[in-house]
C-alpha cells in the first residue's frame, strides 16, 4: 500500500518525533509514506470564512496533486488534517466555491474527491488493529495510556468523521491493540487551548489542567496525542503531571523499533 | 459609518451558517470552554446578530475568546455553528485598517524553544487580517 503524505510544518520541525516514528512503523506494517514535492502549509486553522477563499488554496493544491496521483492522502497532525479534511468536504459539497478556484488558477480545478486519511485511520482501516496486535513485539504491557483527542481530530463530526465526536475509541483501541490499558476519561475531547496559550497562557493552563487532572483521577499514567499543540500546552502548562508523547512513539516503540536519538516532545 | 444592520447582514452571509434556526436553548454557552471569559456569551452572540447589532459585537471580548474547538458547533441541535458566527464577526474585525491583533515584531520576545510552527501560524490566522 502506498499513501500520499503530507506532513505540515511542525512535523519538520518542533515534532520531527511524530513524523519519523510514522514512518518507520509504516515500513514495519508494510505501507509507504510516500511524501510529495513542494507541500505548502495548511494554515493551521481552517478559513471558516465564505469569503476565505485564498487560505483554502494550500490544501486544494496538495488534495489535487493527490487526486493525479490516484492515492489517498495521509496526515499526522491533528491540524493538517482539520483543515485538509474541511477544505476537501467543502470543495466537494460547493460549486461556487469550485467556480471561484478555477477563476483565481485553473490548476485550483478540483472536485473535492480525495480520499483524506489520518494515520491512525490507515491503522484502523486500512492495516487494521488485529493486525497491528500480530505486528506487536514488545507489548506495552501495564501501562496504563489516557488518549487526549483534542478538538480537531473529531469536530465538527459530520465532516471529520473520524470517529464518533463524544464518545470516540479509535486511540483507546490503539492503545489495546498495543497491548497496554486504555483509560478512558471525560475531557480527553476537550480544548488545550490551541493558539490562545500565545497571549494568554493562563487560558490554556485552565483547560490543560482539567484535562489532565480528569485523566489522573481516572488512573491514566501517561498521556497520548496527535497534535503537536496539544502537546506543547499540556506540557508547558502541566509541567510534569502526567507525561505526554505522540501515539507514533509508543507505536513505535511497541513495534521493537528504534525510538533512541529523537528528542521527546 | 456603514448601516449596522446592513453590516451585521453582510457578516451574516459570509459565516455561512443560519442565525434564524437559532432555538435559544443555550447549548453552545454550555459547552464553550471559554464561556467564562466572554464578555457576549456564544448564545448572546447569535441573538445579536439576528438583531443586526454587528457594533457591540464588533467590540466584544468574545472574538479573541473563541479558540475555534467547534464543540459548540458539534453540540447544537440546530446546526447554527456559533463558531462560524463569530469568525464572521472576527474576520470583519482583523480585516478593518489598522485591525490587527499581532505584530510580528513582538513575537520573537514570546517564543521558547519548544513552541510549534503550529501555534504562530494558527495565531496569524486569527490575529491578522
Amino acid at each position: 500500500m502506498v499513501f500520499d503524505y503530507y506532513p505540515g510544518c511542525t512535523l519538520k520541525t518542533k515534532a520531527k518525533e511524530l513524523d519519523i516514528y510514522a514512518r518507520k512503523a509504516a515500513e514495519k506494517l508494510g505501507f509507504e509514506l510516500r511524501e510529495f514535492e513542494e507541500w505548502q502549509c495548511c494554515g493551521a486553522v481552517y478559513p471558516m470564512g465564505v469569503d476565505a477563499v485564498a487560505g483554502k488554496t494550500p490544501s486544494v493544491r496538495a488534495l489535487k496533486v493527490s487526486q493525479d496521483n490516484g492515492r489517498a492522502l495521509v496526515t499526522l497532525c491533528s491540524a493538517c488534517h482539520h483543515v485538509l479534511k474541511r477544505v476537501n468536504h467543502k470543495v466537494e459539497e460547493d460549486a461556487a466555491l469550485r467556480a471561484t478556484l478555477t477563476a483565481y488558477d485553473d490548476e485550483l480545478t478540483y472536485d473535492g474527491k480525495t480520499e483524506v486519511l489520518h494515520f491512525l485511520e490507515v491503522l484502523r482501516d486500512k492495516v487494521g488493529f488485529d493486525k497491528l496486535a500480530d505486528a506487536v513485539t514488545n507489548p506495552l504491557t501495564g501501562r496504563k495510556i489516557g488518549a487526549y483527542y483534542g478538538c480537531l481530530l473529531l469536530r465538527p463530526g459530520a465532516v471529520m468523521a473520524f470517529d464518533d465526536p463524544e464518545n470516540p475509541s479509535i486511540i483507546e483501541d490503539f492503545i489495546k491493540a498495543l497491548g497496554a490499558t486504555p483509560v478512558k476519561y471525560a475531557m480527553r475531547n476537550e480544548c488545550c487551548g490551541g493558539y490562545i496559550s500565545l497571549g494568554e497562557p493562563e487560558m490554556s493552563s485552565r483547560m490543560c489542567h482539567k484535562m489532565v487532572d480528569d485523566a489522573k483521577g481516572q488512573g491514566a499514567e501517561e498521556l497520548i496525542t496527535a497534535c503537536p499543540l496539544c502537546a506543547y500546552n499540556v506540557k508547558k502548562q502541566t509541567g510534569d503531571g502526567l507525561p505526554i508523547t505522540y501515539f507514533t512513539k509508543i507505536l513505535a516503540e511497541a513495534l521493537g523499533l528504534d525510538v533512541e536519538g529523537v528528542q521527546p516532545c | 459609518m456603514l448601516n449596522p444592520a446592513f453590516e451585521a447582514k453582510e457578516l451574516l452571509l459570509n459565516s455561512g451558517t443560519l442565525a434564524e434556526k437559532c432555538m435559544k436553548c443555550g447549548r453552545c454557552s454550555a459547552s464553550c470552554p471559554s464561556y467564562g471569559e466572554m464578555d457576549i456569551r456564544p448564545h448572546q452572540f447569535v441573538s445579536y446578530l439576528q438583531r443586526g447589532d454587528a457594533e457591540s459585537l464588533l467590540s466584544s471580548t468574545t472574538l479573541w475568546k473563541c479558540l475555534a474547538c467547534f464543540a459548540c458547533v458539534q453540540r447544537c441541535p440546530r446546526g447554527v455553528a456559533p463558531a462560524q458566527l463569530i469568525e464572521a464577526v472576527r474576520l470583519a474585525s482583523i480585516r478593518q485598517q489598522g485591525g490587527d491583533r499581532i505584530n510580528p515584531d513582538d513575537i520573537p520576545a514570546e517564543i521558547d524553544n519548544e513552541m510549534p510552527q503550529q501555534l504562530l501560524v494558527a495565531a496569524f490566522r486569527k490575529y491578522k487580517g
